[in-house]
């Protein structure tokens, strides 16, 4: 039977020679994630299950990026507790504020810890991120973490596809992010639900990693289990420059069934906003009209890579953050943070009149570090604007590329980078 | 294993951070989460709920982030079960893990009105508004599903 390239690496996870969608599959995990708030639940759950030792202590990453720096006592004691149980356990990949750590889907390609062929969950829904590599990668709870660190398997309900047939090349100042806002807008935020978002066809050697990092990572925005991109010779030299394991390349058979497909010339796209309070309540940015903002937000998961980080550098050398308007920039990782220093971005942002803060999930997620008050609106380059998301119920996230969200700082409204 | 309550009605797309808002997952105490269950979507319900109460809601409940702590805190609410006419998948495995019955039926999640008195029979999936007299079937969980709720 032709298979996707998701129900490939499910088959080759599960000792199988085919799955067919709908199937459950008992499948062996490559890499099994987890973060400070999601990973205490897990140690409890694992030590409540009568477990003793991982199986694997290579096969498991700790990050503490969500309330990190520790914002308050709870979150600290939070954090002490995933350090304590990797100490226990001698976790290979037990990451630490500082040191060499960041925001985990940020993190791990970085630190070469997942390959193309990989199957990867993670206790985060962003963990669908590593889909940009060729892998298999999905978001899980804590109690199924708990079971990946004991058993190195879980099951799966193999899914259908939708495939994403990209053609053209992105223009100036529209990024990976267009594309995933544009998509999600088509399809709505449960249009993949269950299913993998398999990005295909000519456009995607047009796009870099970090967008395809950037559009992988959102694909739970659309409800999807995974979203993944064939890996080519941009992810061969991606994987092989950040020290990653031997790649298994598996692509789609030519005959592969798929529930439907969605055709997206990227040469015919322009710049984007999801608006309040649905990641698929997008807009174009030449129609928003004059919608005055509060703060700005350039980093997450989603889009704080140094692709990202030029970009909305590019656009404010040499202007100013609007007044009354903050402007907060988070390098997702210490690397992408000093390589943005070398380039010499981070002076740009300081003297444009943004803040730089340390590598968190912080205000993605309401959590600290450029919270929201009643009434205020953001244009953030993160992934979700539901209600109360950055901070108080009244508040407002509208999602955009870095180079729109630097622009807006700039304007002191929602605005694209051709009208700077 | 049966539920009997009144419900509490919502419409498609409830995230899983207007069910717990982040600001509280610094805790994994469960009557902690409890407290601010639905917080950002309906202020009230956490002092409205009761134990065996239903919550009833449109498409893709649960949609958002993998945080096992919304199921976890709509269970400690004492609600009995969750009827929506779908539910995103990381929210509906991190229910079964915990534990929280719910049931998938498109049928019941557009008749059923908040505040009615619904009855659910989970082996049967049969779904009872008792308000109005309206029955509905959903999906069964099979028996080992059931014994997973049930342990």
């Amino acid at each position: 039977m032709a298979m996707t390239m998701s129900q490939k690496i499910l088959a080759a996870h599960a000792g199988r020679r085919e799955v067919r969608p709908g199937e459950l599959v008992m499948a062996t995990l490559d890499l099994v994630l987890g973060n400070d708030i999601t990973a205490p639940v897990a140690i409890g759950r694992f030590a409540d299950f009568g477990n003793k030792r991982v199986f694997d202590r290579d096969k498991i990453a700790l990050v503490p990026d969500h309330f990190t720096p520790n914002k308050d006592i709870k979150a600290a004691t939070q954090c002490a507790v995933m350090r304590k149980f990797g100490i226990e356990q001698g976790i290979t990949n037990l990451f630490e504020v500082g040191h060499d750590c960041g925001i985990e889907h940020a993190l791990l390609p970085e630190k070469g810890l997942v390959t193309a062929g990989d199957l990867v969950i993670g206790a985060d829904s962003h963990t669908c991120t590593y889909g940009a590599l060729g892998a298999f990668s999905t978001g899980i709870g804590s109690t199924d973490m708990a079971c990946g660190m004991a058993t190195g398997k879980t099951w799966f309900r193999v899914p259908s596809a939708i495939k994403v047939c990209l053609s053209g090349v992105l223009r100036p100042h529209v990024s990976g992010k267009d594309v995933i806002l544009h998509l999600i807008g088509l399809i709505g935020v449960d249009g993949a639900r269950y299913e993998s978002l398999e990005f295909a066809g000519p456009g995607v050697a047009a796009l870099s990693m970090d967008d395809r990092f950037t559009i992988a990572n959102m694909a739970i925005e659309a409800g999807a289990k995974n979203g993944i991109f064939p890996a080519d010779a941009a992810t061969l030299e991606y994987l092989s420059a950040h020290g990653a394991k031997k790649p298994r390349v598996f692509e789609a058979d030519p005959d592969a069934c798929y529930s439907r497909t969605v055709e997206i010339d990227l040469s015919s796209l322009e710049s984007v906003v999801a608006c309040p309070h649905l990641p698929s309540n997008v807009r174009k940015v030449s129609e928003m009209g004059d919608i005055a903002i509060d703060q700005v937000v350039i980093g997450s998961c989603t889009n704080g890579r140094l692709g990202d980080l030029r970009a909305a550098a590019a656009t404010v050398k040499g202007r100013k953050v609007k007044n009354g308007v903050r402007g907060i920039v988070i390098p997702a990782t210490q690397k992408i943070w000093l390589d943005a220093d070398r380039e010499g971005l981070l002076r740009i942002f300081v003297e444009a009149g943004f803040v730089v803060s340390a590598p968190t999930c912080g205000p993605c997620l309401g959590g600290h570090m450029g919270i929201l008050a009643k009434g205020e609106r953001c244009v953030a380059t993160t992934n979700r604007n539901f209600v109360g998301r950055m901070g108080h119920v009244e508040s407002e996230v509208y999602l955009a590329s870095p180079a729109v969200a630097a622009a807006s700082a700039v304007a002191g409204r929602i605005a694209g980078p051709d009208e700077l | 294993m049966n539920a009997k309550g009144k419900v509490f009605k919502y419409a498609d797309n409830v995230d899983t951070d207007v069910i717990i808002p982040a600001r509280y997952l610094n805790t994994q105490d469960e009557k902690e989460l409890a407290r601010h269950c639905m917080e950002d979507i309906d202020a009230s319900f956490a002092a409205m709920v009761g134990k065996g109460d239903i919550i009833v809601a449109g498409r893709n409940f649960g949609c958002g982030s993998s945080r096992e702590h919304a199921p976890l805190a709509i269970k400690a609410s004492g609600v009995a079960c969750v009827i929506a006419a779908s539910f995103a998948r990381i929210f509906y495995r991190n229910a079964l893990n915990i534990a929280l019955p719910i049931l998938e039926c498109p049928e019941a999640a557009e008749a059923i009105a908040g505040g009615d008195v619904v009855e659910v029979d989970l082996a049967a999936g049969k779904i009872t508004d008792v308000t109005t007299g309206r029955t509905f079937s959903a999906e069964p969980f099979p028996p080992f599903m059931r014994d997973l709720i049930e342990a």
